[in-house]
C-alpha cells in the first residue's frame, strides 16, 4: 500500500494526542485539580493541537475535504465514520475536562468523572482508527489480531513520553510518568515485533490461480493499461524486503532507546526530551512500514504471485 | 446509506466467457466512451497527453499465460475485470459518507460523485481493483453496470444492454438477472460451471466468469514430405536459384531454406 504522508501524520500525531489526552484524563481522575494551570493548560493545548493537526491532515488526502463532515454519517456500518463521530464527539468532552481540570472553571467534583470520560472517548477513537485497518479482508498484514492494540499501545506510549516532556519542562517530572512511558514503549516494542515475526511465517492465501480461477501455473502476459494506474499506485507499492527489514530494525531500535532514555530521565529528567525524539522517529517509521509492508490482494492479477 | 439491502429484488450482473474472449478491448473502450459522457461523466485521463498519461478505465482487460498440469505448451486466456456488483460489497460499508450504495431493487452497487469525499477506502476494501479514483474530479468511479442505458427508453430493447455487452463482438459477455435461476445468464452459468472470483473473500460477487473450455489438440502440425528427387523437383531448384538475387540467396542460404528443395 502507498504510505501517503498525510495518513502517517494523521495517524501518528492524532495518536499521541489522544494518548497524552487520555493520559491527562487519567491524571484528573486520580489526582483532581491540575498542579499548575500553566502546566495544566499547556498540556491540554498541546494534546488538542495534536489531535487537529493529526484530524486535519487526515483531510488532505480526501478528494473533497469540504464534504468531510459527511463522513459523520454512516456510523452504522463504517469504521472510518464511528472514528469520525469519536474524534468530534472527544472535543466537547475533553474541553470541560480541561475548564475544570487546569481550574479555568470551578467545578473540582466534574474532573473526575469528565477524566474517565475523556479517556474513553481518546481510546474509543483509537480503537476505531485501528479497526479502519484490521476489517480490511483485502490486506493480510492489516486484518491481524495485532492491528488494534498496536494503535492503542502506540498511542498511549508515544502520549506518556509527551507527558513526561511537558512536566519535565515545568519541573514537574515524576517517576511513575518514566516508568508508565517505559513500560509502553516496551510493550509497543514487544507487540510489534510478535507482529512482524507473524506476518513473515503467515502462508500466502492466494495466487493468481486461486484469484482468476485458471487452473495451472499463471503468469501475467499482457497488462491492462499503457501505464501505471491507480490501483497499482494506490495498492502495488511494496517496499524491498531489505529495506524493510533495516527500517524495521531503526524503528525497533528506536523504540528500545526511547525506553532507555526514559529510563534514565529518573536520574536525570531533561533526558525525557531525548525520548521523545526516538518515539517520534519509531513512531513515524512504524506507521510508513505499516503501509509499504501491506500487500492488498489485488496485485494478485497485476502479476504479483502471492498474497 | 451504506448499511446493504437485505435482499435484492434482482440481481442484475455480468456473465464473462473466458473461453471465447479474444482480448480485443472493444468492451473497455465502448465503455470509456460511453461512461464518460453518462452518469459517471467524466471518466477522465489525466495527462492524456504527457509523458505519463493515466485515465480512469471501469473496465479493464488481462492476459494471463496459463501453463495447465501435465502440458508442456502454454495457453493465452484474457481476463476482463470489472465491478462484480457483489452481494455483500465491503466497498460499501466502509464509506463513511453513504456515497457508495447497493440498490435493493436490482442489486446495482453505485457511488453518488456528488456526495463522495474521496478518501478512497473502498478502492482499498475492494479485492477486484473494480473501483478506480479519478484524479481530476476528485471522486471514485467504477462500473455502473450502465444504468443509463439498461432503463433507458429512448433506447430500442435490443440496446438496453451495458455498452461493453453491445460492443463485444464474439459474444463473451451476456447480461441478465442472475437471481432468476431461469434467466440466460443463470443457465449459461449452470452448463458451463460458471465460478466467483475469490469466493472465500465473501462478498458473493454476482457476476460470474465461465472457465475455458478443455483444449483440443487437433492443430497437429504435419511434417514436410520428404524429397523424392524427381525432375520437377530439381526443375523448381532451378527455377528459384535463377530468380533469386545474389542478395536474396545469401539470405535464403543464412537460413538453409535452400536444403529443403536441393535436398
Amino acid at each position: 500500500m502507498n504510505p501517503a504522508y498525510s495518513v502517517i501524520l494523521f495517524t501518528t500525531a492524532s495518536g499521541a494526542g489522544y494518548g497524552l489526552l487520555a493520559l491527562l484524563g487519567i491524571v484528573g481522575f486520580n489526582h483532581g485539580q491540575a498542579s499548575s494551570m500553566a502546566f495544566g493548560l499547556t498540556a491540554m493545548v498541546v494534546a488538542l493541537a495534536l489531535i487537529t493537526v493529526g484530524l486535519l491532515s487526515s483531510t488532505f488526502h480526501l478528494g473533497h475535504p469540504e464534504r468531510a463532515w459527511r463522513a459523520l454519517s454512516q456510523w452504522r456500518s463504517s469504521w472510518l465514520s464511528r472514528e469520525g463521530v469519536a474524534a468530534v464527539l472527544t472535543y466537547p468532552v475533553a474541553l470541560a475536562f480541561g475548564l475544570a481540570w487546569t481550574g479555568l472553571v470551578d467545578a473540582a467534583r466534574w474532573i473526575g468523572p469528565l477524566g474517565i470520560a475523556t479517556a474513553v472517548m481518546c481510546a474509543v477513537t483509537v480503537f476505531c482508527t485501528g479497526k479502519i485497518y484490521a476489517t480490511l479482508k483485502t490486506i493480510p498484514q492489516w486484518h491481524h489480531g495485532l492491528t488494534v492494540p498496536v494503535y492503542l499501545v502506540l498511542a498511549a506510549a508515544t502520549g506518556a513520553v509527551v507527558l513526561a516532556a511537558i512536566a519535565t519542562s515545568f519541573g514537574r517530572f515524576q517517576w511513575f510518568q518514566a516508568a508508565l512511558a517505559t513500560a509502553l514503549l516496551l510493550l509497543a516494542l514487544i507487540l510489534k515485533q510478535l507482529y512482524w515475526s507473524m506476518i513473515d511465517a503467515a502462508l500466502p492465501r492466494h495466487t493468481t490461480s486461486s484469484a482468476t480461477g485458471l487452473t495451472g501455473s499463471v503468469r501475467q502476459w499482457e497488462v491492462p493499461h499503457t501505464n501505471v494506474n491507480f490501483i497499482q499506485k494506490e495498492m502495488g507499492y511494496v517496499v524491498a524486503r531489505k529495506h524493510a527489514e533495516r527500517l524495521r530494525f531503526h524503528a525497533a531500535a528506536a523504540l528500545g532507546l526511547a525506553a532507555v532514555a526514559m529510563m534514565l530521565s529518573l536520574a536525570w529528567a531533561y533526558m525525557s526530551f531525548l525520548a521523545l525524539a526516538f518515539a517520534v522517529l519509531a513512531v513515524v517509521t512504524e506507521r510508513w512500514l505499516f503501509f509499504a509492508e501491506a500487500t492488498h490482494v489485488v496485485n494478485l492479477f497485476y502479476g504479483r504471485d502471492t498474497a | 446509506m451504506t448499511s446493504l439491502p437485505a435482499t435484492t429484488q434482482k440481481k442484475l450482473g455480468l456473465v464473462i466467457d473466458l473461453d471465447i474472449c479474444v482480448g480485443c478491448q472493444a468492451c473497455a473502450t465502448s465503455c470509456k466512451e460511453w461512461n464518460t459522457q453518462g452518469v459517471s461523466a467524466p471518466l477522465s485521463d489525466d495527462k492524456p497527453r504527457g509523458a505519463e498519461p493515466m485515465g480512469t478505465w471501469l473496465n479493464r482487460i488481462h492476459g494471463y499465460e496459463v501453463h495447465e498440469p501435465g502440458r508442456d505448451d502454454a495457453r493465452i486466456v484474457h481476463f476482463p475485470r470489472s465491478c462484480l456488483h457483489c452481494e455483500t460489497p465491503a466497498c460499501v460499508t466502509v464509506c463513511p459518507t453513504g456515497a457508495s450504495y447497493k440498490r435493493a431493487e436490482d442489486g446495482i452497487v453505485l457511488v453518488d460523485p456528488e456526495t463522495c469525499i474521496g478518501c478512497k477506502l473502498c478502492s482499498w476494501a475492494c479485492p477486484y481493483g473494480a473501483r478506480e479514483y479519478d484524479y481530476p474530479t476528485g471522486v471514485m468511479k467504477k462500473c455502473t453496470l450502465c444504468v443509463d442505458r439498461i432503463y433507458n427508453e429512448n433506447f430500442v430493447p435490443e440496446d438496453r444492454v451495458p455498452a461493453c455487452v453491445k460492443a463485444c463482438p464474439t459474444g463473451a459477455r451476456s447480461f441478465g438477472d442472475l437471481g432468476d435461476e431461469s434467466s440466460a445468464v443463470s443457465q449459461l452459468v449452470k452448463e458451463r460451471g460458471g465460478y466467483d472470483l475469490l469466493p472465500d473473500m465473501g462478498y458473493k460477487p454476482t457476476n460470474k466468469y465461465l472457465p475455458p473450455r478443455a483444449r483440443r489438440d487437433t492443430a497437429v502440425v504435419e511434417p514436410l514430405p520428404k524429397s523424392d528427387g524427381s525432375a520437377m523437383e530439381r526443375l523448381f531448384a532451378w527455377a528459384d536459384k535463377l530468380m533469386s538475387t545474389a542478395k536474396a540467396s545469401a539470405r535464403a542460404n543464412e537460413t538453409d531454406l535452400s536444403d529443403r528443395l536441393e535436398g
